[in-house]
């Protein structure tokens, strides 16, 4: 237990050094990139002079090193600049954007494990029957459809054909701009405002994007339970726990799942982490405002300021989640403890 | 038979159906809303001291006036807006305007010459990105407060330090960087001497029929009427939201969830054009597609080349094949709605003519060279068309995809051979284009004017000086025919080949009406919109 702390403290500490080579990296690659920056904010009928101000004003003049410095020096501030694409403050930016990719990934994460795990647990139990058969059919469809193209049959099934959900967007055009943003999950915020057609109106806007991510998730953590079930069936543990009369729930569920929660774990944050940074296309299909979208807009843009921040608040969620799936294997695996 | 699995399964998937069903969309934008869906992530500034972009433009143009505007009637003319009259003293460099008393600022403030001063004042202090449009007449920050000044609480005075002709002068005045901003809330505003931008930057001080209440950026735009403008407004509440995608912005249409889309595709609107549900408008636009050839490339260099170029492409086949409904075959540097645009297309593909100059150039067996061009429909499928067309007279033109602002710096540094890109017009008047194709009066990378002409390293005197005859002509129809030379020199000798003209389109959902898309962003209206 104590070798297992020491590796997570080793983890921890390894974040700042982490995050630095991040920052380093996207800005020389933000640098290096064959787009004047400039022109991202003045456009391209700018006369000479403008551009000349910004570039100063940029302070493009400089030597990237010192660029990087002062950027460091703003960022330890709290300071992630301006995007010249919103003119609010990048910090400004990401207290709206990130949460709707949040909102997005966390229920999407939830429906995906709550189904996926007991599919892939039930596929390998069944192996080679017909239901592991469907299983297998699903997960694969669903690993390899286009997300872009499931988005929108299904915006074209629930929205156009059934009606059972609303188009896109976060919300109805009614409620734009009338709840105010405490956590940024409108969900949440709309509930803390005590409106509850708003609340019902997120929560169906949410149910289409939601559930695309949610399948294309799923699938993955399904194959991925089902291979891990298949080897721990196998094992010779799971041959006594039944020689020993158990009953077979017992032994799925307590012997062989037991010992594949803990590599489900990493699974789980992994996947998630993937949700938050590679949710764009749902994102664009769905026009739903959240960080994908803002990255991706703002790569085209080079404004690097956006690209930077979204960059790495990104990157802080994939080490924060790494991070916790090392703790939770230190709780959860018995060798361990 | 109902097991006890069966029910707790049942019962753990009631949530997530709750989800789908419990706020199924009642289909119809609500009563007094218009609903624009549209492609808005372009948006910067709404200060139009700043505002450069096509979104931002357009909605300036709702939220602000100017003292003077094109007539709807007629483009090429113009109208007064905020200004009852103006006059000009016969050396053309003394426009005193008479403004009209009933416009007024969503505060309730009327609309003063102090305000119009400051306002065109601002423009020239802070020099921002489409400053240049009234710097241009020599204005600068040390003398434009006693070149533009209020003489009286309706009089405006604005002298030029040079002559210029009228048109020019009142067509520049017409874009968005021309529009009132309310001086008292910009000098409420004001931070570290910004006149207001800081502030103006996402919020609006405008007479016109709108304001805009809020904006969220890459989401949407909620605007509703400003109470004293005193211009009929006939829906309410304007609503733009952020769709980027145009299949689920034919979506949102279909059903009814947006009342106007955008950005459709090509498919898209002969989709909608063949559903009589739903309408179709449409207006040329001041965006020109153009192939621009590097003089530094000795083979481009050679006239004969740049003729054989115009005379190999298939203008017609891309426009109809590739482009219906949203790009039209555009020859001249003036897009046609421009004053003095010519109307006639003298280039089609003539395969033998194109061969005999290129024998003519001594390049017989033709040469390579490489194309870059923009890496988003429909400029992929016209390079590939142009580069099949350049194949058949012996070019070999690889093609060189790019991020658009990646294609322009490439273009500003004058590194490409060919370039395929977009040209809007910054104001309503024929000097923008032709100063931008025709202009270079200095080659060196120290010159002052580094537009298209510049970038291509296209330097002919003649059409040089007639940029700048042509702005001095105080005659109208002279200056007109000034420009009509200018084309047809262009289309002989300059290394552009133009292709295609757009076609900017909207489609309207079921009983909606009035939206009038204008030949610029600066110049789309809201307020006939009208919901059935």
């Amino acid at each position: 237990m104590r070798h297992r702390l020491k590796a997570l403290a080793a983890a921890a500490a390894s974040v700042p050094i982490t995050l630095f080579g991040l920052v380093l990296v996207t800005f020389l690659i933000g640098r290096v990139m064959p787009i004047d920056p400039v022109i991202a904010i003045v456009g391209d009928h700018a006369p000479p002079d403008v551009m000349a101000r910004v570039r100063l004003e940029l302070g493009l003049d400089r030597p990237l090193l010192v660029q990087f410095g002062i950027y460091l020096n703003h960022l330890l501030h709290g300071d992630l600049g301006r995007s010249v694409m919103t003119s609010h403050s990048v910090v400004h930016d990401i207290k709206q954007f990130f949460p709707a990719t949040l909102e997005l990934a966390i229920v999407a994460i939830f429906v995906a494990t709550v189904i996926g795990i007991p599919l892939g647990v039930l596929a390998a139990t069944r192996q080679g029957s017909r239901i592991d058969t469907v299983v297998r059919v699903f997960c694969l469809a669903g690993q390899s459809v286009p997300i872009f193209l499931l988005g929108l049959l299904c915006l074209v099934i629930f929205y156009v054909k059934l009606g059972w959900a609303p188009g896109t967007g976060r919300e109805d055009v009614i409620f734009a701009g009338t709840i105010p943003p405490v956590t940024g999950l409108l969900t949440i915020d709309t509930l803390l405002a005590g409106d509850w057609d708003a609340f019902h109106d997120a929560l169906a806007h949410l149910a289409q994007p939601a559930g695309v991510l949610a399948y294309f998730s799923m699938a993955y953590i399904t194959r991925m339970t089902r291979a891990f079930m298949l080897d721990a069936l196998a094992g010779e543990y799971v041959i006594t726990a039944r020689a020993k009369g158990l009953s077979a729930a017992r032994v799925v569920w307590r012997h062989a799942f037991g010992n594949i929660s803990v590599r489900l774990v990493t699974v789980l944050a992994l996947t998630f982490a993937g949700l938050l940074e590679g949710a764009v296309v749902t994102e664009t299909v769905f026009s739903w405002p959240g960080i994908g979208q803002y990255l991706t807009v703002s790569l085209l843009n080079a404004d690097m300021n956006a690209v930077l921040g979204a960059t790495l608040v990104i990157g802080i969620s994939y080490l924060l989640l790494n991070l916790l799936a090392d703790a939770a294997y230190t709780l959860m695996d018995p060798r361990v403890r | 038979m109902l097991t006890r699995r069966h029910l707790l399964a049942a019962t753990a998937a009631t949530p997530l159906a709750t989800i789908g069903f419990a706020g199924a969309a009642e289909a119809k934008t609500p009563r007094g809303v218009a609903v624009m869906a549209k492609q808005i992530d372009d948006i910067i500034s709404f200060d139009p001291a700043e505002a450069y972009e096509f979104s931002n433009n357009e909605v300036d143009a709702n939220v602000y006036r100017r003292l003077v505007a094109p007539d709807p009637h007629d483009n090429t003319k113009i109208a007064g807006d905020l200004a009852k009259s103006w006059t000009v003293s016969p050396d053309g460099t003394t426009f005193t305007f008479q403004l009209k008393t009933n416009a007024r600022f969503p505060s309730g403030k009327a609309v003063t010459a102090e305000d119009a001063a400051y306002s065109l004042q601002r423009v020239v202090k802070l020099n921002k990105t489409p400053g240049f449009i009234i710097t241009q007449f020599g204005f600068t920050k040390d003398n434009v407060d006693s070149l533009i000044h209020a003489t009286g609480p309706h009089t405006l005075v604005l002298k030029l330090p040079a002559p210029q002709a009228t048109s020019f002068v009142l067509f520049c005045l017409t874009a968005n960087v021309g529009s009132i901003v309310e001086k008292a809330t910009a000098v409420k505003h004001e931070a570290a001497g910004d006149m207001g931008n800081g502030w103006l930057k996402t919020n609006t001080a405008g007479a016109g029929p709108y304001q805009m209440v809020s904006w969220a950026a890459s989401d949407h735009i909620n605007m509703t009427p400003n109470p004293h403008s005193g211009i009929h407004v006939n829906t309410p509440r304007i609503v733009i939201r952020h769709v980027k995608d145009p299949s689920a912005q034919l979506l949102l249409l279909q059903k009814g969830d947006a009342d106007i889309v955008r950005d459709l595709t090509p498919d898209q609107i002969k989709t909608v054009a063949a559903d009589k549900n739903f309408h179709i408008t449409q207006s040329p636009q001041g965006s020109s597609m153009y192939i621009a050839m590097n003089q530094t490339m000795p083979e481009l260099a050679k006239p004969q080349v740049i003729q054989a170029i115009k005379w190999a492409i298939d203008y017609d086949a891309i426009a109809k094949n590739i482009t219906p409904n949203s790009w039209v075959v555009s020859q001249s540097f003036l897009p046609k709605g421009l004053p003095g645009a010519l109307t006639t297309e003298p280039f089609h593909k003539d395969v033998a003519k194109a061969k005999a100059l290129m024998a003519e150039a001594g390049l017989k067996d033709g040469f390579a060279c490489t194309m870059d061009y923009i890496s988003a429909a429909p400029y992929g499928d016209i390079a590939q068309a142009v580069q099949a067309d350049l194949a058949a007279i012996g070019i070999k033109v690889t093609l060189v995809a790019g991020e658009q602002k990646q294609v322009i710096t490439k273009t500003r540094a004058r590194t490409h051979q060919l370039a395929m890109l977009v040209w809007g017009t910054d104001y309503f008047d024929p000097n923008s284009n032709a100063q931008a194709f025709c202009a270079n009066p200095d080659d060196s990378d120290n010159s002052k004017l580094k537009i298209l002409a510049w970038r291509s390293h296209f330097v002919d005197k003649e059409l040089t000086d007639m940029v700048t005859q042509a702005t001095a002509e105080l005659d109208a129809a002279k200056r007109v025919a000034i420009y009509t030379k200018m084309q047809q020199l262009s289309q002989e000798r300059a290394p552009f080949a133009m292709l295609l003209q757009k076609i900017s389109s909207a489609e309207l959902g079921k009983g909606v009406s009035g939206f009038v898309i204008g030949p610029l962003p600066d110049y789309t209206k809201y307020a006939e919109i009208k919901k059935a």
